[in-house]
């Protein structure tokens, strides 16, 4: 369906109407309304990836009689705390297609959505600072380039040329080439979450925010509702979608899943005028970077140890990411820190995530999404929606929850100790 | 950035001197368990926003491995106590029951 | 103008003149000047230019909490952006360049964004700039990118050096104000090791500068005897230009001394990070000034009434010669009070109230200053320096009553207690109605360890707003008692968010929030309007508080006018998250001195010094450093490597094998727990013997191999990769520790108690027979066993056990005679021509013999199954770690891709990780695979490309040719051969 005829388009021509009127005329992004008593899907967490599961929902299968229910704000998760990376130069095969799936759609998702999400493929290396790290990425160009993923390897003449700023000849660990996607990038991460949001709504479907899950309802192995901090919600399927807390969700709906919450940091520079405009990261010394539009460097590193939801980490890994990053680019060494921050990431015990059918009928989960979820957002959308609307989808088969216990891993750190 | 008391060697341990090491007194499921019973000892990990009982070792000092009671929703540390034991101590269950009255118990 | 009073200035010293320069015009300050004061002094007003509209910004401030005033500071590898001025010390010879403009300060062409400044509201980019798709890279971005970000790239390394610190304390007070220094003194004369830090350089705070008097004597007399009687006590340490950057859990708070940027290049560190564990932090951290959001309330000279008052008291600077005074409070009448003192022209005092009383308004009415009761600004004249403001009614919608010719604006909208330590770990806050302020909530404060509270908020942080309320709140919290102070009573202040209240769309779009983010409050209506409803959302969509002062001071009145918009009370709006670290830190001190060289620890060989003065390439490995290989003079490294294969295969090379973990497991349960460990049995190999072995994970993946030896009945020494060593030792104590507790097993890691050296070659035994000392003969030390003597003169331990093929010895001594052994073998060898290689040769070695080596055929999602490594899994054990991993479901399958020989059809050497392609593609269309390279070399022994590779069924199919797309369209064909390309039967080394 056509989300144009439910609301004023975005664009310059827009502006300088509204800005006639002093910009007194905007109409809200999306409403806020209470819930209804039942909706034929309800989805929890307005995350990135849950309103575009709804979207998708919406926009390829017409279920659009759907709630997004948020304990929060929407986008007020990892969607809004990471350091937006986009790549899809995974190694496995399903990995590769559910991230590649996402990262083609985030080619015109300003234009689908008529929302700038500012998606910028400015190119993205993952340095090679060991011999065995060259092997390895050399290895993910053939696989990369049988799954249709395009990506190659370059020499540090070439990496010296697309990262100026770059130290080549660090004494520890020399940079001897890099895996290189040149339509990877980042995009700007609250506007992913606005504009599916606003599309949602556009379609006539609910975004309840600060409506917390206290309980979820089945009967005879069938979920039937979810009750929450503003009444009891009636569905006929469910789709779990929170990210850090899913563990606690489906402790609600009786079952265990395969994950730990931690905590992921990331921090900001003071910006600077415009010194690299690709992403850079660097996994063997554990760290990684790029620069926004305002300027600002922005930095993430590794995860903290330990079981976690206070959104908080430990300063002793971001003096580990900054000191990776002073030897990578020496020049940051006289910028100044700006802000550093937390989140809550899934993980499973593959580092791959969960998109999957549930003990319980009806009930769909998508999580552990790790440290690498923001990039995913379009194709977990779209890949969630097809197995929540036809029971199955290629690109989610191998990201069952029960692959753990025939063995079957998708294991990514074989190609890049670091996640992101 | 934890402190952790090692119950063996008393130092109050700083996180950079500990390694963590995951959910505590898991039960190993060997040969001859079923695929159930083996996935949920390696995969299915408790992972409350609360009370939680977890396994470290004191890997920059005495080298020892420790178990601990924290709250992994205000990172409040209840105690710690030796690796060797497959239940926490009643007293300790008995002070967190006091903190905590909402606590559902060890299980 | 701005300009030099020709007396006074309580923090500078007038016989110490110092010069420096800005955008290269040379000025003149003295000792004491901020470099903000100095050049206000020096009538330098225009300071920098605005982020998005590039509007004309000069000082607000006099603190940490400036907004505007950020200048590009020292050159090449001392230069530093974004350097806020209010905050940096002058000295000699300082240069600065303000920011964000182009072609100069005065004239900047990207000022134009303020003329169309209408057609930018908050958020306007999410809107635009979509078509055509490829403009936003390509076109409008650039452009953004171009425009935005503040200051110069540094384009040197960094030449200043950073160092850490560790504090520990029963006490940390943070802020050196009379608050802290009050608390101080309390916790110091308890006996309390107390540590009191203060951001800036000096002490006391704003008392000094306020008039307060404490004791019947003035402010600074109290603090100068306070520092000097805390200065005595042997339990307090004191420290300034040391900020509290951050708090973090369980009472770790990070502190950043600035100790060399006052004085550039003198050798010391420029920055010292303090990494302090607090048994409890004290907050007296202050209050910020809030702006008056007012039309053009961002033109230079509208500053905020305390800063303007800093300048004149502390550094004797006017701002302006005829000032106007704005507030809806009573503390701003103190700013008139110091300007007529001063000698400077107070135009009027205009007060939002509609009526003021009080001691201070009197005082300053008997001045003869015009108090303009229930009044407010219109607008503010002017635009690179304000030339007058307009008065209006505070109730009305900005009808000009009068206008007033000033060159400076005083403002005060109250004060906003710095929470942001109290709230960095979870600290709530509570609103204050009645000061119109958010306030530490003492009920639910941050907890540390115990689940206690780790922080007391004391002060005007704690809220706290006259010198009498300050000193007994930190009386009341601290114990002791309260001083004295001057403190006259003051009206209640009226909470002001816009001026005027009725003000139109015009005028809020002229109404500054976050100066150097360019917020307006009619952006901020503008989010609230689109659905921006949560504060985190208004927050991101309009990037209010997100510049390099975080919101200092926008975030208060930015939220107040969100609330007013929603129509809900102001705690329901909240505040944002407040992060680490209050004002920003150089990346230079959280990196400290862990840079170049010692970035990480480095770990060296016994012979690394040999190694290194015969032509060592290195590689890392780990931590360690190995030598790749020796090159020769002019000789290239593939060449050096096949030199060296073809070397030890004709006559013997040697190998320093040290890196090799070693472990020692003793005990009487020692065998039953390596059989528990490795794949196959070690409680069985007899003493004497050597034996390979697997280790799996829980979860089935091979992890580690290596040769285990029997040392003694109860003793084994188990070897592991060089990179594995710590992670195995880690692994053996973790089982012992937490599952086999019972088990009577010791365990030490004791690879750096050895050097191992391998001689590997035809040569190898003639040359250890040369060395002497020891019986190597094939009867006297058979392959697989070892021998225990002196050889060389060194005490040995000799293993016979080949990774090479090679007829073979693994020579182990003390570490400290690895060199003499080293050089002794290297002397001994000369006439059967031995030759030193490294670890790539080492690698080709193993590949022609069909050795896996972990980390190539293994990637952690390999099980010794899939390498045909079944001779080495024991059937007969019930149990292993990894054993009932092996069994699920898909790790039994026959399906699984399994170790193979390749061998190109043309002898051409296979690419690293080339992948062969199966037909047709998956369901998500990718091209199906059925192999892929593990190990590729040319191998120069048997002159062609091996390689070794996982393929399914590849067991079966020998001798069957399969495809490997490269690179630009080219494929290689291979025939799948046995992985074993040289010495099939092992001749060699069974010799």
């Amino acid at each position: 369906m056509s989300i144009t005829r439910a609301m004023k388009r975005y664009s310059a021509f827009a502006i300088a109407r509204e800005a006639m009127s002093y910009h007194q005329n905007w109409e809200e992004a999306w409403r806020s309304p209470a819930p209804k008593p039942k909706y034929d899907v309800v989805i929890v967490g307005a995350g990135g990836h849950g309103l575009a599961t709804a979207y998708y929902l919406g926009k390829n299968y017409g279920i659009t009689n759907v709630a997004v229910i948020e304990k929060g704000w929407l986008g007020g998760g990892n969607t809004g705390r990471n350091t937006t990376i986009i790549r899809s130069n995974y190694l496995q095969d399903p990995s590769a297609a559910i991230y590649e799936k996402a990262r083609s759609l985030f080619e015109d998702l300003s234009q689908d959505l008529n929302y700038n999400v500012m998606f910028s493929p400015r190119g993205l290396l993952m340095l090679a600072q060991t011999h065995h790290e060259v092997r390895g990425y050399r290895r993910t160009v053939y696989a990369n380039n049988l799954q249709g993923v395009a990506t190659e390897w370059i020499e540090p003449k070439r990496v010296k040329e697309l990262v100026p700023i770059i130290n080549l000849d660090g004494p520890r660990y020399p940079v001897l080439g890099a895996l290189y996607q040149a339509r990877g990038g980042t995009a700007r991460h609250d506007a992913v979450a606005w504009g599916y949001a606003r599309a949602c709504s556009a379609m006539g479907m609910d975004i309840i925010q600060q409506c917390e899950v206290t309980g979820i309802r089945s009967e005879g192995g069938k979920v039937v509702g979810v009750n929450t901090t503003k009444g009891a919600i009636d569905c006929g399927k469910l789709g779990l979608v929170a990210a850090g807390h899913s563990s606690v969700l489906a402790d609600m709906a009786g079952f265990r899943l395969p994950i730990e919450s931690l905590a992921l940091q990331a921090l900001v520079s003071e910006p600077i005028k415009p010194c690299m405009d690709v992403v850079v990261m660097a996994n063997t010394v554990h760290g990684y970077m790029s620069q926004s539009d305002k300027g600002e460097m922005v930095i993430g590193g590794g995860t903290d140890g330990f079981n976690n939801y206070t959104q908080r980490g430990s300063f002793h890994h971001v003096e580990e990411t900054v000191r990776a990053l002073i030897e990578t680019f020496p020049m940051i060494s006289r910028l100044k820190m700006l802000r550093q921050w937390g989140g809550i990431v899934d993980m499973t015990g593959d580092r791959s995530p969960i998109l999957s059918k549930t003990p319980v009928e009806n009930l769909f989960v998508n999580c552990g999404w790790g440290t690498g979820g923001f990039k995913a957002i379009p194709g977990s959308g779209w890949a969630m929606a097809e197995l929540m609307a036809r029971g199955h989808s290629p690109l989610t088969e191998e990201f069952s929850m029960y692959r753990f216990r025939e063995g079957k891993f998708i294991d990514e750190s074989v190609a890049a100790g670091v996640a992101h | 950035m934890l402190i952790l008391d090692c119950p063996y060697c008393g130092v109050k341990a700083e996180e950079t001197e500990l390694q963590a090491g995951g959910e505590a007194h898991l039960k190993r499921y060997g040969p001859g368990s079923s695929d159930e019973e083996f996935d949920g000892y390696m995969f299915m990990r408790k992972n409350p926003k609360g009370v939680h009982f977890e396994r470290w070792r004191h890997a920059y000092g005495c080298g020892k491995w420790f178990l601990a009671a924290r709250c992994t929703a205000t990172l409040e540390v209840f105690g710690t106590y030796p690796a060797q034991t497959s239940a926490p101590p009643a007293d300790l269950q008995a002070k967190i029951k006091s903190k905590r009255p909402n606590w559902e118990g060890y299980k | 103008m701005s300009t030099r009073l020709p007396k006074g200035g309580r923090l500078i010293d007038r016989t110490k003149p110092l010069n420096f320069t800005f955008n290269g015009r040379r000025m003149q300050g003295y000792q004491g000047d901020t470099l903000a004061s100095a050049l206000l002094g020096a009538d330098q007003m225009l300071l920098g230019r605005s982020f998005k509209y590039h509007r004309p910004r000069g000082l607000v401030a006099s603190g940490a909490e400036e907004p505007n005033a950020l200048v590009g500071l020292g050159t090449g590898s001392r230069f530093e952006p974004n350097q806020r001025v209010t905050t940096t010390e002058l000295f000699e010879g300082a240069s600065a360049a303000s920011q964000n403009h182009w072609p100069s300060l005065e004239f900047d062409v990207g000022a134009i964004n303020n003329t169309f400044g209408r057609f930018l509201p908050g958020g306007f980019y999410y809107k635009t700039f979509m078509f055509p798709r490829f403009a936003w890279k390509h076109v409008f971005e650039p452009v953004i990118r171009q425009s935005a970000g503040l200051g110069k790239v540094p384009q040197d390394r960094d030449a200043d050096r950073y160092e850490y610190a560790y504090g520990f304390a029963d006490l940390v007070v943070v802020g050196g104000g009379v608050a802290g220094l009050a608390a101080a003194l309390q916790a110091g004369k308890e006996g309390k090791r107390v540590l009191l830090i203060e951001q800036t350089a000096h002490w006391g705070g704003r008392a000094p500068v306020d008039g307060v008097e404490i004791d019947g004597r003035p402010a600074e007399d109290w603090v100068k005897a306070t520092v000097e009687a805390l200065g005595k006590m042997a339990n307090v340490t004191l420290r300034t230009r040391t900020m509290a950057s951050g708090l973090y859990d369980h009472g770790y708070l990070l502190a950043y001394e600035r100790i060399g940027d006052h004085t550039p290049g003198d050798g010391r560190p420029r920055h010292r990070l303090w990494r302090i564990r607090a048994g409890h932090v004290v907050t007296a951290t202050g209050a910020i000034e809030r702006p008056l959001s007012f039309a053009g309330n961002d033109i230079p000279g509208v500053m905020l009434a305390g800063a303007v008052r800093d300048y004149v008291v502390n550094w004797a600077v006017s701002p302006g010669d005829r000032t106007v005074v704005v507030t809806n409070n009573d503390d701003a009448y103190r700013t008139a009070l110091a300007l007529t003192e001063a000698g400077l022209i107070v135009a009027a005092v205009v007060d939002a109230r509609a009526s003021v009383t009080g001691a201070l308004p009197d005082a300053v009415r008997a001045k003869g200053i015009r108090v303009l009761e229930g009044r407010g600004i219109a607008k503010v004249k002017g635009t690179k320096r304000v030339t007058g403001v307009s008065i209006c009614a505070q109730a009305g919608e900005g009808a000009e009553i009068e206008e007033i010719d000033c060159d400076a604006i005083a403002m005060s909208g109250g004060w906003s207690p710095v929470v942001h330590l109290w709230s960095h770990c979870g600290g709530k806050l509570i609103w204050d109605d009645a000061r119109a302020m958010f306030r530490p909530d003492a009920a639910k404060p941050p907890t540390g360890d115990d689940g206690m509270s780790m922080v007391t908020a004391v002060g005007s942080a704690n809220g706290a707003l006259t010198a009498d309320e300050v000193l007994a709140d930190v009386a009341k919290q601290m114990g002791g008692k309260a001083a004295k102070t001057n403190s006259v009573a003051e009206a209640a202040l009226e909470p002001v968010w816009i001026m005027p209240q009725g003000a139109g769309p015009q005028l809020k779009m002229k109404m500054w929030l976050d100066y150097q983010n360019d917020v307006k409050v009619s952006d901020v209506q503008l989010a609230a309007r689109e659905g921006y409803h949560s504060v985190e959302h208004t927050k991101r969509y309009t990037t209010l508080g997100m510049a390099t002062d975080q919101g200092k001071l926008s975030n208060i009145n930015g939220l107040a006018v969100l609330s007013d918009a929603l129509s809900q009370a102001i705690p329901q709006t909240g505040t944002t998250t407040f992060r680490p670290p209050y004002t920003p830190i150089s990346m230079g001190a959280i990196a400290g001195e862990a840079r170049g060289d010692i970035f990480q620890p480095l770990r060296k060989t016994p012979m690394d010094e040999w190694h290194g003065a015969n032509g060592a390439y290195f590689e890392p490995v780990g931590l360690w450093r190995r030598t790749y290989c020796y090159q020769r003079p002019g000789e290239g490294v593939h060449e050096a490597v096949n030199r060296e294969i073809l070397n030890a295969r004709e006559k013997v090379g040697m190998l320093d094998a040290s890196t090799l973990g070693k472990l020692i497991v003793k005990g009487p349960d020692a065998g039953r727990f390596l059989d528990m460990l490795y794949t196959g049995v070690m409680s069985t190999l007899p003493v004497g013997k050597c034996r390979y072995g697997l280790m799996c994970n829980e979860n089935g993946f091979l992890s580690d191999d290596g040769v285990v030896v029997r040392l003694s009945e109860d003793t084994w020494l188990c070897h592991t990769t060089s990179g594995g060593a710590d992670r195995i030792h880690g692994w053996m104590e973790d089982w012992l520790q937490c599952e086999w507790w019972d088990w009577k097993v010791y365990t030490a890691n004791v690879t750096e108690e050895y050097a191992q050296i391998a001689v590997a070659g035809p040569n190898a035994r003639k040359v250890l027979e040369k060395l002497g000392g020891m019986d190597v003969s094939a009867e006297g030390l058979p392959a697989m066993e070892w021998r225990e003597g002196v050889l060389g003169g060194c005490r040995a331990r000799v293993y016979r056990i080949s990774f090479s093929g090679e007829l073979s010895y693994e020579i182990a001594v003390p570490a400290s005679e690895g060199l003499a052994l080293w050089k002794a073998l290297i002397a001994a060898g000369e006439e059967f021509g031995v030759m030193p290689y490294g670890t790539e040769a080492m690698h080709i070695m193993r590949a022609e013999k069909g050795f896996i080596m972990i980390g190539d055929e293994t990637d952690g999602t390999v099980i010794p199954q899939d390498l045909n490594l079944n001779w080495a899994i024991s059937k007969k054990k019930a149990d292993y770690l990894g054993k009932r991993a092996q069994e699920r479901s898909h790790m039994a399958s026959p399906d699984r891709w399994k170790l193979v020989g390749l061998e190109t059809l043309d002898g051409s050497v296979l690419p690293d990780g080339v992948y062969a392609v199966a037909d047709g593609v998956n369901a998500n269309g990718q091209r199906n695979v059925q192999g892929r390279v593990t190990s590729t070399y040319y191998s120069p022994t048997l002159k062609k490309g091996i390689a070794m590779g996982l393929v399914k069924h590849g067991p079966d199919r020998m001798g069957e040719v399969i495809d490997f797309p490269a690179d630009g369209g080219k494929v290689f064909k291979a025939k799948i051969v046995d992985q074993v390309f040289y010495d099939k039967e092992g001749a060699k080394q069974n010799v």
